[in-house]
């Protein structure tokens, strides 16, 4: 997929800062096509569609990621995934197969493991997005699941592996990591073309008895 | 991708009225909801599909996204998403097949963001589908051929095909439905409307564009599943190339209800096989009142396939969905139900 570059009036996201003025860094500001339908009462005297937006207009996104939150100006076809490593610069979420068939481009959604390839970045508004690079605490020691696949030697070429991480995170959350069996049923979304996955099942064991889980 | 307006709907209504303007059957509108995004955005992408609006529909979530159980039965809001209702302890217990229908399918990643509606509406994995490159697709592009009829069709189905697209329903959580009766609600800008699951989809025939009876700026709102004497005796058994996170090559969805040894009633669907999730009525029948010995269901299996029509590479699916009806059903007789 490839966004639309020429309709961004800025191409780079920035940490939103307090008091910013809208309209110079957007450009587009309010003019964006995010145009929330009526309800139904006023719906009969103005049109749900209001007068039809320009797609040529980037759309002005507000994303909370890793505890920051940035503001964007986004062809509406740009993918969670593509913001992350093109916008933001935040490269750790990796793009495999674009496509949902993979796994490694997974993130957390308000806790939730997703597939940000297949997510629209505008969609993600509202909602927490955790990413590789926000596992760790702030004082750099690693979360107990990177710690565990270093340990446990869980990757080799690596590119699988910050999807893995969050993928197990969430699969030791929410409570499917109960044997080897079923750690290796819910982990099948995340291809390892290394094939590291007994030593992935390793640690994710180890993880989980240090997450508490 | 092609360009797309995004817009939010904030009810239900204001969904309905952005997709009413559009004609012809809902998958080929230029006006699309999306929730989970699973289906439509890979579509998207690949430029099989190519809506030039695309209606956010996950503000309605709330109201049309909870997992209700009574006597009567279940009802899931059409905006749950798959994992939510997999995990639901009525749902495991009281509808096996239900939950594992949803176990089974995708990924937990995808589970996680695919919703009960959007999961019953996905579309045909067949390669000459999916790939805009093939010229002759009766589902893409009506009345250009179809390239799966003496194309690579290993995976293609062997039931409710025709002269015009042999295409497999690709999905699993619509053949526990069918089994058991399920019905939905739907809204749109004509009003409400409820139907059987078994009439939501339609055989290929000579329409094969036209996927659904739904017409455009019609949701899906919530799927109502009655219990009965057969839904706890239930499950799901899904034979595929790898283990885990593949489509069904084929599948059975059974419920029985077994007392003194023979079986009161059966339902069965089948997938993976079929162009649509396929109620096996004739297997059903050839079950009732019999003792389920392997004989039984091999006779029952035998009935399912009787119409089946194969292709060059898909013969196999023929013993195949006979034998995973077979094991599923005697699976099923073995059920220990705890009251």
């Amino acid at each position: 997929m490839t966004p639309d570059h020429s309709a961004r009036p800025e191409g780079r996201s920035s940490p939103a800062a307090p008091g910013l003025d809208r309209r110079s860094f957007l450009g587009a500001g309010a003019c964006g096509a995010a145009v929330p339908l009526l309800g139904a009462a006023s719906a009969a005297a103005q049109p749900a569609v209001a007068a039809a937006p320009d797609v040529r207009r980037p759309l002005d996104v507000k994303l909370r990621i890793n505890g920051q939150d940035h503001r964007l100006a986004l062809d509406s076809r740009t993918t969670l995934l593509d913001v992350l490593r093109e916008e933001v610069g935040l490269t750790g979420t990796k793009k495999g197969c674009d496509q949902g068939q993979c796994g490694a481009c997974t993130v957390l959604l308000d806790g939730t493991r997703v597939l940000s390839c297949l997510t629209l970045a505008v969609m993600a508004e509202g909602r927490a997005v955790t990413t590789i690079e926000g596992l760790a605490r702030p004082d750099g020691s690693l979360h107990p699941m990177q710690q565990a696949f270093v340990d446990h030697d869980a990757f080799q070429c690596g590119y699988c592996t910050p999807g893995q991480i969050l993928s197990a995170v969430a699969c030791v959350q929410e409570g499917h990591a109960k044997d080897d069996a079923q750690i290796r049923e819910y982990m099948s979304g995340n291809l390892c073309r290394c094939a590291a996955y007994p030593n992935i099942v390793a640690a994710i064991n180890q993880a989980k008895s240090e997450m508490g889980a | 991708m092609q360009p797309f307006i995004y817009q939010r709907a904030e009810t239900l209504e204001a969904a309905a009225q952005a997709a009413a303007a559009s004609r012809g059957s809902h998958v080929e509108a230029p006006v699309q909801f999306v929730a989970g995004g699973t289906t439509l955005l890979d579509l998207m992408k690949i430029d099989v599909m190519r809506p030039a609006t695309v209606v956010d529909i996950n503000p309605l979530q709330e109201r049309y996204g909870a997992i209700a159980t009574d006597d009567k039965g279940l009802r899931l809001g059409a905006l749950a998403r798959m994992a939510q209702v997999a995990d639901h302890p009525s749902v495991r217990r009281d509808f096996p097949v239900i939950a594992q229908t949803l176990d089974l399918a995708a990924s937990q990643q995808l589970r996680n963001m695919a919703t009960l509606g959007g999961n019953l509406l996905q579309r045909t994995r067949c390669n000459y589908f999916r790939d805009v490159s093939w010229a002759a697709c009766n589902k893409r592009n009506p009345g250009s051929g179809c390239a799966a009829l003496d194309g690579m069709n290993r995976k293609h189905a062997v039931l409710g095909t025709s002269d015009q697209c042999i295409a497999t329903y690709p999905g699993d959580f619509a053949q526990a439905l069918v089994a058991l009766d399920a019905t939905l609600e739907i809204a749109g800008p004509q009003g409400r409307r409820e139907i059987a699951v078994q009439q939501l989809h339609k055989q290929p025939g000579s329409t094969p564009n036209i996927e659904t009876q739904l017409v455009p700026g019609e949701l899906i709102t919530a799927i109502l599943v009655p219990s009965a004497p057969w839904t706890r005796r239930s499950l799901y058994l899904k034979v595929r190339d790898r283990e885990s996170y593949e489509f069904a090559l084929a599948s059975a969805a059974v419920a029985l209800d077994i007392a003194d040894g023979e079986v009161r009633e059966a339902r069965i669907a089948l997938g993976g096989v079929a162009t649509m999730p396929w109620r096996a009525k004739e297997a059903e029948a050839a079950l009732r009142g019999r003792r389920l010995d392997e004989a039984a269901a091999e006779a029952a299996a035998e009935a399912a396939f009787a119409g089946a029509q194969t292709h060059e590479h898909n013969a196999y699916k023929v013993p195949l969905g006979r034998r995973t009806l077979v094991r599923a059903l005697l699976d099923a007789a073995r059920l220990e139900i705890r009251s």
